[in-house]
């Protein structure tokens, strides 16, 4: 049996990224690849599926404060602090193309930050829109400009652009060069940049989030029209999006059923 | 070319592989995919009188040996379940369809929808490991599982498939209790009462303490209960417990079981785990001078 078993690891650091979001770094077995995740067991709390930030050891993820389980992580966890890690899981970002734009939202980053860096690697020029709701939570910046240009978004305008990312994200297709893009965020920001990019004939793209429970592929939380996020997903090309009634529309809640997104 | 048709009590399967209850089997979109990838058939998942959420994460380890899960029946709700059982039954699927609850008079309301929903046979589950106040109770007693499935037989008209579990003594004792019932077919057998535990954290993994193993270390248990059962109690029994390979099936079919469920073996071959199986069966059939499925229904017990 292909065999992921849980590994408990310690906590080699802590990072706060901004007021509700904190990256951990630890070494464990494995190699994951871009926009793939892993499943963070915060013991006694929860396990929650996170996309890996940091791809070698110390490998990390970047986690906003968003529940329970999250938030009792980012209160009790410091260095020396154990987790239980299983992965890599799902597939991960392609690596193609000329010229690359991601478009990230919130810690949506967090999912394609290593994807960035590949294609800058792979000497693809990439671009990032990158939008919060505030200048602090537009994490990771240092990273993001190494690997290419960066066009800023916040809600309340204390940085870059005063609006939507989207419209930043729209303007940059607008100009005709990029043939490649993938994004990660809130759905509705994703699912505008997959109707632009799909509009324009650009590959797109997206990392999408639903409820996981065994992360593996058997269980049926995390479906997607018929398609499995954790083990189909989590990357989706913007043709099948564009034919897929949940996305942008619908998910699953914790029992299964089919709610407006 | 062998016949790879099957039949247990009445009901007519392109192939004797099913989709086992529990893995993709919350929709209907999954569980039409995975009936045209290739299985003779899908169990749903076990659905219930309300929407349940099951247990809190950690509900899943992966094992050398096999999965331990303590997922803990999440699933909509009987009401909601018409829209996903109607997707894969109008997808053309051959749909059994698995319910629960928590005494005789919800199980039978429960099996009284779902078989409205054009399922082929209703199972039940009358054997969860993880799920408090369900399920455990009544695997291990007797009465219990004679009383459901007498209940549910009053008020379906489909073919009811009683799910047995191994954690009990006597297994063949819990089957002829469901044929007393009235029960057309059993199942055998649920996941085997298990635990993990993290010597770092010197915790249980799972959530729930408890969970259910599958896959292939409990293919002996599966196969030593099928054959005990079939040894004692005449009814039709549906195997389920390891199963990967056409070998794997062959040997539950000669054990006693007129059909298999496969389930954690969707981890290692993925969808084509179905195909798969049933070429290898009939690779075998062929060479071994086997027609049809039926052949080889009890071949092991030397009769």
């Amino acid at each position: 049996m292909a065999s992921r078993a849980t590994q408990v690891v310690p906590l080699e650091d802590v990072v706060v990224e901004c007021h509700d979001a904190k990256t951990y770094r630890f070494s464990a077995d494995g190699e994951p690849r871009p926009g793939q995740f892993l499943m963070l067991w915060i013991p006694r709390r929860d396990e929650v599926p996170m996309a890996y930030s940091y791809l070698r050891n110390p490998m990390g993820i970047t986690v906003r404060e968003y529940g329970d389980a999250t938030r009792a992580l980012a209160a009790e966890a410091k260095k020396g602090y154990r987790v239980g890690v299983r992965g890599p899981y799902g597939n991960a970002f392609a690596i193609e193309g000329t010229r690359a734009l991601a478009v990230a939202g919130g810690v949506g980053i967090a999912s394609v930050i290593a994807a960035v860096e590949a294609f800058a690697e792979a000497n693809i020029p990439i671009e990032t829109a990158f939008g919060a709701r505030t200048k602090d939570e537009l994490m990771l910046l240092d990273r993001l400009k190494v690997a290419g240009a960066v066009h800023l978004a916040t809600d309340d305008g204390t940085a870059g652009h005063h609006g939507f990312v989207t419209d930043v994200a729209a303007k940059l297709l607008a100009g005709g060069t990029f043939d490649m893009v993938l994004t990660c965020g809130p759905e509705v920001m994703m699912k505008k940049v997959v109707d632009a990019a799909n509009g324009r004939g650009v590959p797109v793209q997206a990392s999408l989030e639903r409820y996981m429970k065994c992360g593996i592929g058997i269980c049926d939380a995390c479906v997607l029209d018929d398609r499995l996020v954790c083990a189909d997903g989590p990357i989706f090309w913007g043709e099948a999006l564009a034919e897929s009634k949940d996305f942008g529309h619908w998910r699953r809640n914790i029992c299964g059923q089919r709610v407006k997104a | 070319m062998a016949d790879l048709r099957a039949e247990v009590a009445g009901v007519k399967l392109r192939n004797p592989t099913l989709l086992a209850s529990g893995f993709l089997d919350e929709t209907g979109g999954s569980m039409l995919r995975v009936f045209n990838a290739g299985a003779g058939g899908v169990v749903t998942k076990s659905v219930g009188p309300e929407p349940r959420e099951g247990n809190l994460n950690p509900t899943v380890v992966e094992l050398p040996v096999g999965l331990l899960n303590a997922v803990g029946l999440p699933n909509p709700g009987i009401a909601d379940y018409e829209a996903e059982a109607k997707v894969a039954v109008s997808g053309g699927a051959a749909v059994i369809g698995s319910v629960y609850g928590r005494d005789a008079q919800e199980y039978a309301a429960v099996a009284k929808r779902m078989a409205s929903y054009d399922v082929l046979a209703v199972e039940l589950n009358l054997s969860c490991p993880h799920a408090k106040g369900l399920g455990t109770e009544i695997a291990q007693d007797p009465e219990a599982v004679e009383e459901i499935t007498r209940a549910v037989k009053k008020v379906v008209h489909v073919p009811v498939w009683s799910k047995l579990s191994p954690n009990v003594a006597d297994i063949a004792s819990f089957a002829d209790a469901a044929k007393r019932g009235g029960a057309d077919a059993v199942t055998a057998i649920n996941t085997v009462k298990s635990m993990a535990i993290s010597a770092d954290l010197k915790m249980p993994v799972l959530k729930n303490g408890y969970g259910g193993l599958s896959g292939p270390a409990i293919k002996p248990v599966g196969l030593r209960c099928v054959y005990e059962i079939f040894e004692a109690v005449d009814i039709p029994i549906v195997g389920v417990g390891g199963i990967e390979t056409g070998a794997d099936a062959i040997e539950y079919l000669m054990a006693g079981a007129r059909a298999v469920q496969i389930g954690t073996a969707l981890l290692r071959r993925g969808l084509d785990v179905f195909p798969r199986a049933c070429a290898e069966m009939s690779t075998w059939m062929d060479a071994n001078g086997y027609a049809k499925v039926g052949d080889l229904v009890g071949a092991a017990h030397g009769k």
